[in-house]
Order: C-alpha cells, then sequence, then structure tokens
C-alpha cells in the first residue's frame, strides 16, 4: 500500500467512528486528536479496525505512533505491504 | 461442554450487557449474551398489559447534551456503540422540581435554571453554590479514582444550609445510590454532571427505541442473543478462574471470559462464593403507573419529574414497613419535548419499600397490600405534583417482590449491592461485573459499564 492509500485506508477508519467529523481539512502532520475530537477509546477502535480490515496488530504501546497521519504512514507502511486498500466497509 | 467456545459470554441482556456485546462483536470476537427472561432490557425493560406498554426503569435518560458536544458521555458512548444519535430520537424535558419540606427548586436541562431557583429559594448560597459547579465541572468524568467519602460532608465544603444539601442529595439518591442513609462523593458528582450540567431526555416511545436500537446493533455485529437462557452456574477451572457457564436447562458454554450483569451477590452466588452480609443491597421500591385520559400538562402539571421528601432530613433507607411516602419521585413521563406523536399521559410513582415484608407476605395480604399501598402513593404523590386518579384509565405496579423476580436482585435491590466492584473484580479470574454493581449508574453509566470492560477486559487484552 502507498502513503496514500494508507492515508485513506486511516480516514475511512475514523469516518466510520466519527461519521460526523469532517476530515477533507486535515492536515498530515498535526497531531489528529487536535484537529478532531478523538479521545483513547477511539485510538483503540481505530487500532481494533486496523486489526479487522488488515490483519495489522499495533501493540498498546505503540498507540503513540499513530497520533499524526504522517506517523500512521512511517509505522504502517512495512505492515501494509501487499494489503490492499478497504474503503466504505 | 458443546464445540463451540465463545471469546466471552455475557450474562444478562440488559444495557450493560448489550453494550459489552456490541463492543465485542464489533470486532469479530465470538459473543453470546445470555438472559433468563423473554424480554431484553433488565432493569429497564417493557411489557405489554391490556394491549398498553409499560415502561419498567426508565424515568428520564441522562447526560442529555445538544447535538454540537462531542465530549461528554453520552456522544461519546452512541461512538463507541455506533448508534447514530438520531436513532435515539431524544426529547428534552419540559423542567423537573426537587421539593424538600416546604422548599422548592426548579432545574431544567444545562445548570441556569437550577443556579436561578437556587439563588431565589438560598440568595446566602449562591455563591457557594456556583463554586460548587466549577469544582464539579473541573472533574473528569471518566476518572477512575474513587472517592467514597461522604456527599452530605462533603457539601457542607461549600454549602452552609443544610436544607440545600438535603435538596441536591434527594434526587441523586434516587437516581442511583445503592447505599442506606447515604451519597458518595464520586457518585454524587457524576450523577450532578450528568443529571444538572447535563440533562434529562427522553427517546420517543420510551425505553424500547433504545433496546431495540441496542439489540439491532448487537444482532447486526453478527452478536448472539440468547432469551430464556437463564444461568444456573459458572464454571470454574482447576485454577479457579471462570471457563463457561451451565445453563438452567443443563447445557454447558464454553468461554475465554464471563462478563456478569446479575449483581455482585448474585454472580457471587453463581459460582459458590458466600456473599458477606455488607454487600447484600437493602434499597427497593414500589412504582406505581397510571396512564391518564389526556396529557399531564393539559392538568396544569407540567414538571417531568418531581423529586420529594416531605421531611426537611430526608430517609434514604429501607422502610419498616410496606412503603414510605414521605419521599419519592413523581414521572410525567409525557412531559418531555415532542408529545405531539399521541401518547396519552402517563403518571409513576416511586417510593422506597421493603422487600423482606412485600415477600412475608400470603397471595391475598399481597393482593390487598397492592390496593392499599397504591392509594397511598397516588395521594401522596397529589401532596406534591398531581394525583393521577380521577383521569386514570389504566394502571399498574410493581413491588420488591416484582423487581425480584424479573431482575434476580437479591431483596429486589434495584441499585444492587451497596458495595461496588469498580475494576469488576470478585475474585474470580476472567470473570469481570459489569452493570450496576461495577458501580456506574443510571442507564448511560450502565452503557458505560459494558463498553469499558469490553475494551479493557478483552479488546485491550488482545492487543498486548
Amino acid at each position: 500500500m502507498t502513503s496514500e492509500e494508507i492515508i485513506l485506508a486511516i480516514k475511512d477508519i475514523i469516518q466510520t467512528i466519527a461519521p460526523d467529523e469532517d476530515l477533507s481539512e486535515l492536515k498530515t502532520d498535526v497531531r489528529l486528536r487536535d484537529q478532531i475530537e478523538l479521545d483513547s477509546m477511539d485510538f483503540l477502535d481505530i487500532v481494533m479496525e486496523l486489526r479487522k480490515r488488515y490483519g495489522v496488530q499495533v501493540p498498546e504501546e505503540d498507540y503513540k505512533e499513530l497520533a499524526t497521519l504522517d506517523g500512521c504512514v512511517a509505522y504502517l507502511t512495512p505492515h501494509m505491504q501487499g494489503k490492499t486498500l478497504k474503503v466504505g466497509v | 461442554m458443546t464445540n463451540e467456545r465463545y471469546d466471552a459470554v455475557v450474562i444478562g441482556a440488559g444495557m450493560s450487557g448489550l453494550a459489552a456485546g456490541i463492543r465485542l462483536a464489533q470486532f469479530d470476537k465470538r459473543v453470546v449474551v445470555l438472559d433468563r427472561h423473554s424480554l431484553w432490557g433488565g432493569l429497564n425493560s417493557f411489557y405489554k398489559r391490556g394491549g398498553r406498554r409499560f415502561d419498567t426503569g426508565l424515568h428520564a435518560l441522562t447526560n442529555w447534551v445538544p447535538a454540537t458536544e462531542k465530549s461528554t458521555p453520552l456522544p461519546k458512548l452512541l461512538r463507541q456503540l455506533r448508534i447514530p444519535r438520531e436513532e435515539l430520537q431524544l426529547a428534552e424535558q419540559s423542567h423537573s422540581i426537587v421539593k424538600v419540606g416546604a422548599v422548592s427548586l426548579e432545574f431544567g436541562n444545562g445548570i441556569g435554571r437550577l443556579e436561578a431557583s437556587v439563588a431565589h429559594a438560598f440568595p446566602r448560597e449562591i455563591d457557594g453554590f456556583r463554586r460548587l459547579v466549577s469544582a464539579i465541572q473541573a472533574h473528569d468524568p471518566f476518572s477512575d479514582v474513587v472517592d467514597a467519602s461522604s456527599a452530605r460532608v462533603r457539601l457542607g465544603e461549600w454549602l452552609r444550609d443544610p436544607l440545600l444539601i438535603e435538596c441536591l442529595i434527594v434526587p441523586v439518591a434516587f437516581y442511583g445510590s445503592a447505599r442506606e442513609d447515604e451519597v458518595e462523593w464520586d457518585l454524587f458528582v457524576v450523577l450532578f454532571r450528568s443529571m444538572f450540567l447535563e440533562g434529562l431526555a427522553r427517546p420517543m416511545g420510551g425505553i424500547k427505541t433504545l433496546l431495540d436500537a441496542l439489540k439491532k446493533r448487537f444482532l447486526d455485529c453478527g452478536g448472539i442473543l440468547r432469551m430464556r437462557s437463564g444461568v444456573s452456574r459458572i464454571v470454574r477451572d482447576a485454577h479457579g478462574a471462570a471457563c463457561g457457564v451451565q445453563l438452567d436447562d443443563g447445557e454447558l458454554l464454553a468461554c475465554e471470559r464471563v462478563l456478569s450483569s446479575a449483581g455482585r451477590v448474585e454472580t457471587q452466588r453463581l459460582c459458590d462464593v458466600p456473599p458477606q452480609p455488607a454487600e447484600v443491597g437493602q434499597l427497593s421500591f414500589c412504582e406505581t403507573t397510571s396512564v391518564l385520559s389526556q396529557p399531564t400538562r393539559s392538568l396544569g402539571h407540567t414538571a417531568t419529574m418531581v423529586f420529594f421528601s416531605t421531611s426537611e432530613h430526608f430517609a434514604y433507607r429501607r422502610p419498616a414497613g410496606l412503603i414510605d411516602t414521605t419521599s419519592g419521585v413523581v414521572c410525567a413521563s409525557d412531559n418531555y419535548a415532542h408529545h405531539e406523536f399521541g401518547e396519552a399521559g402517563i403518571v409513576r410513582v416511586t417510593c422506597l419499600a421493603n422487600h423482606a415484608v412485600w415477600s412475608g407476605l400470603d397471595d391475598e395480604a399481597y393482593a390487598a397490600a397492592k390496593t392499599q399501598v397504591a392509594q397511598e402513593m397516588l395521594a401522596a404523590a397529589g401532596r406534591v405534583a398531581l394525583d393521577p386518579r380521577p383521569w386514570t384509565s389504566a394502571f399498574d405496579m410493581f413491588t420488591p417482590k416484582t423487581i425480584h423476580r424479573y431482575t434476580g436482585h437479591v431483596n429486589g435491590a434495584v441499585y444492587g449491592s451497596p458495595v461496588k466492584a469498580r475494576d469488576g473484580s470478585i475474585g474470580v479470574d476472567k470473570l469481570h461485573l459489569i452493570g450496576t454493581d461495577q458501580g456506574t449508574l443510571g442507564i448511560i453509566g450502565s452503557l458505560l459499564s459494558g463498553v469499558t470492560a469490553a475494551n479493557r477486559h478483552i479488546l485491550m487484552a488482545n492487543q498486548r
């Protein structure tokens, strides 16, 4: 999966969790929780959806790596190799 | 044991059980929710009598906030369950009243109306009251820190007039204190926030609207709901850890974890752990429901809830006799914002009652006591709010005995054990309490309890 696809994958997961948030203006280098209303329970859901959709395991100590979209790309790139983007599930 | 092994068995298809079930099923866990009864909902359910649906439990949903607010318990909870807020069709209360002795306070959604009412009735206390509100606003509603000190004593830090303190204690106690004559400080803070800073609302159509949304979501996620499937025993392995349940008909279900909303003492019994006397709840209630031939507000009664104590020294304890009508709650279930969908007026009256006295009566005496006590309760409602008798077209009533029969709670103790288990533990590995005896309150609290337990004990545990 490319960096752009990983960002799409994450945004689609966030949209599933928080359907009423507007994600069109999200900056990739600013913490997600500073741009939209996301708490630790929501981060658990992001992680659970990554596992459900892509079989990627993110241990709790690595949650912090997912704080920004850029962070998600850096952390997830090796895990998402060869995976197919699933959106709107 | 059958071949099927569940990731989790959830005992009880009430608010907490369904919420836990949704969280687990949502992430592909194999989960079954079991309930002894044919209707789901637990303490907050409904039944039909004479072709009419009666709600039990629900007087009001707490934690109402405007739809634009995202960071409080209600929106966070709905997000976790992925239930759109619109599905609940929430209607705000009109306003509610607290009456203690000769004094009366009003509150609406948001703190403004209560603050104005305190300023009017207790002008010398208003500065202290505002500081109290600020202190509670600063408190994190999701905090795990337990402060079980006395709310009456703590309120003395801000308020001097014991009557004002009583006015704040009465609604909070009735809304969910399991402890006689006492409200714990952290419980007070959570409920003050839920009722006064946020507010009260009702799903259009009553509790069934919420229960239908929960059930549908659970089944849509692939969860299994089994009604008429009471649990007679929690099965433990050689190390004492929970590893399954046995149903009333003998069927065995194997699982990784058990989440129980049966109550502390009731769950201990399922594990053959003897409960301590202090752990057994004593507080139970009688409740009447009167269906009126016309809307309650057309009779001049516009309040949604009236919490009352005719004495300035509110006695929140098990009465010596059948009933204590010197305090209670009168709820006009139709005094919410959207009454225009044709519901009749409904007045419910709730008072403290003694389970042992009720259950000691033979059938004939029980029926006579119900009739007599109903008249006393309705007359009491007339003194503080509205006596619904002249307009009543249908009537029903439940007693502590009814509560015991339908919830399994020992002593018909609606709010469960006075000893709460915040971490959900009763000392049995792989078994976690959810719901009332995990220490959360009301419908929103119970749902949060189920969500939190599923997250903490199963979803997060699997990530480690």
